[in-house]
């Protein structure tokens, strides 16, 4: 797919929490396609110790609208500053990147996110929805504050949730999810995107019952474009870059 | 010219600009066989600067050959290919199969990696071992050889003027800066091999001050590289005596970086009414 480097005006900033916002980015011509999964590489301006680009998943796109949309999560002064950004700013982007998340064999599917990982899961929603495919949405957090936009998810399919505090949903982690506890789901693809040790117990869940799990992973980058080999992950076939072969990949394809 | 594991094969940047406007790619290091690489993680961010350790991931000289080289021969400018090796034979072997590479025309020896545990460097920090790889690589590589010295060494003109005597036809410096970062919190290494190679603007004075001494030591042709941003920081190496430069880490944030400091030097030229760029090498008034 072609990749291109856009400067991209922000609409709207919508604060979530102390934590989380919505970027909302216009561009001034029609968007390329962009696919479920994929990322921008995106420049933080006026951050001084910020040298490198920033890789962030594509949340959503609104294509009439020549919208794509950013769920950032404040870490660091990169995402910080791209958190504090106003209407009317300015944000580079390089994109679209990496791979996406395939279509699924059948209709049911499980889409299972956490903290920031939620992220790439609204836009596969739609998309999926766009195919006639009701989406499942699995989102964990550790307490109800940590559940982002559900209002989103809602309006794109049937959203469950669960909480390490109790406070909303299923208390624990998602994999404790009676859709995750049953020895019969009946789902027959896993898309999943989060911490690592959560992707890791939802694919072995997903292979112990012959389901297939697809992943995103968020190794560091410094390209994102399959440059300069900095964002490899261990495979069947030896390191391959997260960037460009990534950053979806089948679960049993990884060693990790 | 781009800098060697910084611009892929140019395949990578294509979708940007046309990559033709460049003097010369070179592409990423090539070994006799195979390399995995270093596990990740293999980067890290530091103040205007970045680690790497990718240790010369690549799938080896006899796949270059066959699947690469077919895909990127035709681009209209100059494609170097950075030769890196063990020891002096498997140097010997990568140089004397590029040789048969019509569209291919030149190496840059890479004397000077630090990211792997043996070879790479160390044939860069000593001159006999310099001498020795220059010297079995110039018995079987009859085009441009372009060495590649390493800033971790105490005279670094030293090692240049050794280069130079073995036949090199031209020099480039600085390969990265052997440096490292920790994680406070975590007490843990941010990179899997602790140490790596540190690029970008943070090793600017460092690499200027290197292709000053180096100019000023040898005969032939001084490429210049390390931190490059801006067409201001190319002229910089250009007046310190550098008859071209590479760009490396500033292809990963702005990938029409390169294109954006030729123009600009052209610009510079223009506002100084300076004839070609070429007018600018060794340019430094220093009285
Ligand atoms: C493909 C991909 C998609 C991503 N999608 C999103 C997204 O949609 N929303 C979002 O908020 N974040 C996303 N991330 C993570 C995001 O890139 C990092 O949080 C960001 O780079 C941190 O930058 P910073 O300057 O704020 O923090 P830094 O000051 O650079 O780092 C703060 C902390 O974050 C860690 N960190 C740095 N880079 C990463 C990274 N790439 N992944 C995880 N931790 C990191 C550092 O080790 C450090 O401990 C994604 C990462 C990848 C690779
Ligand atoms: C990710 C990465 C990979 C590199 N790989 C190579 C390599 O394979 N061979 C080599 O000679 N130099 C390699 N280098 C060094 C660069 O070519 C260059 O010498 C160095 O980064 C300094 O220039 P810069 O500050 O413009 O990046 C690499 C640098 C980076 C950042
Ligand atoms: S981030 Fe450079 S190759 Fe993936």
């Amino acid at each position: 797919m072609k990749k291109y480097i856009d400067d991209f005006i922000v609409t709207d900033n919508r604060r979530l929490n102390g934590e989380y916002v919505i970027l909302t980015l216009e561009l001034d011509r029609d968007l390329p396609e962009i696919l479920p999964g994929q990322f921008a590489e995106v420049k933080v301006d006026n951050a001084p110790n910020t040298f490198l680009r920033r890789p962030i998943s594509i949340h959503d796109v609104v294509e009439e609208k020549r919208q794509i949309k950013l769920l950032v999560q404040e870490i660091g002064e990169g995402t910080r500053v791209m958190g504090s950004l106003q209407k009317g700013d300015k944000l580079n982007l390089v994109y679209p990147l990496g791979n996406s998340f395939s279509d699924p064999a059948t209709k049911e599917v499980l889409l299972v996110g956490g903290g920031c990982g939620v992220a790439p899961l609204l836009y596969l929603g739609r998309k999926l929805k766009e195919k006639g495919i009701t989406p499942r949405f699995l989102l964990g957090a550790r307490n109800s504050e940590g559940l982002i936009a559900l209002d989103e998810y809602k309006k794109v399919g049937e959203v469950n949730v669960t909480t390490e505090d109790g406070s909303m949903g299923t208390k624990g982690f998602v994999i404790h999810h009676p859709l995750m506890r049953t020895d019969s789901p009946v789902y027959d693809h896993v898309y999943t995107c989060g911490p690592e040790a959560m992707m890791k117990v939802v694919a072995k869940y997903s292979e112990k019952h012959g389901i297939k799990c697809e992943v995103s992973l968020e190794n560091r980058m410094a390209c994102g474009i399959g440059a300069c080999l900095c964002c490899v992950t261990d495979t069947k076939d030896g390191h391959v870059c997260t960037c460009t072969d990534g950053p979806v990949f089948d679960s049993t394809y990884l060693k990790w | 010219m781009t800098a060697s594991g910084t611009f892929g094969y140019g395949e990578e940047y294509e979708d940007f600009f046309d990559i033709s406007q460049l003097g010369g790619i070179i592409v990423k290091g090539t070994t006799g066989s195979h390399r995995e690489g270093n596990p990740y993680p293999r980067m890290a961010e530091t103040p205007h600067g970045m680690l790497n350790a990718v240790g010369l991931q690549n799938k080896g000289v006899d796949y270059f050959v066959k699947e690469i080289y077919p895909r990127i021969k035709d681009y209209n400018t100059n494609m170097l290919v950075n030769v890196s090796g063990s020891t002096v034979e498997e140097y010997e072997d990568v140089a004397r199969k590029i040789n048969e590479l019509e569209k291919i025309p030149g190496i840059e020896l890479n004397i000077s990696c630090p990211n792997v545990k043996e070879g790479g460097m160390a044939f860069g920090t000593s001159c006999p071992s310099a001498v020795s790889v220059i010297n079995a690589v110039r018995k079987v590589y009859d085009k441009h050889i372009m060495v590649k010295l390493s800033p971790n060494v105490t005279n670094v003109a030293e090692i240049a003027h050794a280069v130079e005597g073995e036949g090199a036809d031209s020099v480039s410096l600085i390969n990265t800066l052997l440096g490292m970062a920790i994680d406070a919190e975590s007490r843990r290494p941010l990179l899997s091999t602790v140490t790596g190679g540190l690029s970008g603007p943070a090793v600017k004075p460092v690499a200027l001050r290197m292709v000053w001494q180096v100019s000023q030591a040898v005969k032939i042709p001084v490429v210049g590289l390390g931190g490059i941003m801006t067409a201001a920081d190319a002229i910089e190496f250009m007046l310190a005596g550098a008859s071209a430069v590479q760009i490396g880490t500033a292809n990963f944030i702005d990938p029409l970086v390169s294109v954006k400091v030729i123009k600009g030097m052209e610009d510079y030229c223009e506002r100084h009414d300076i004839g070609a760029v070429r007018e600018l090498t060794g340019g430094m008034i220093t009285e």
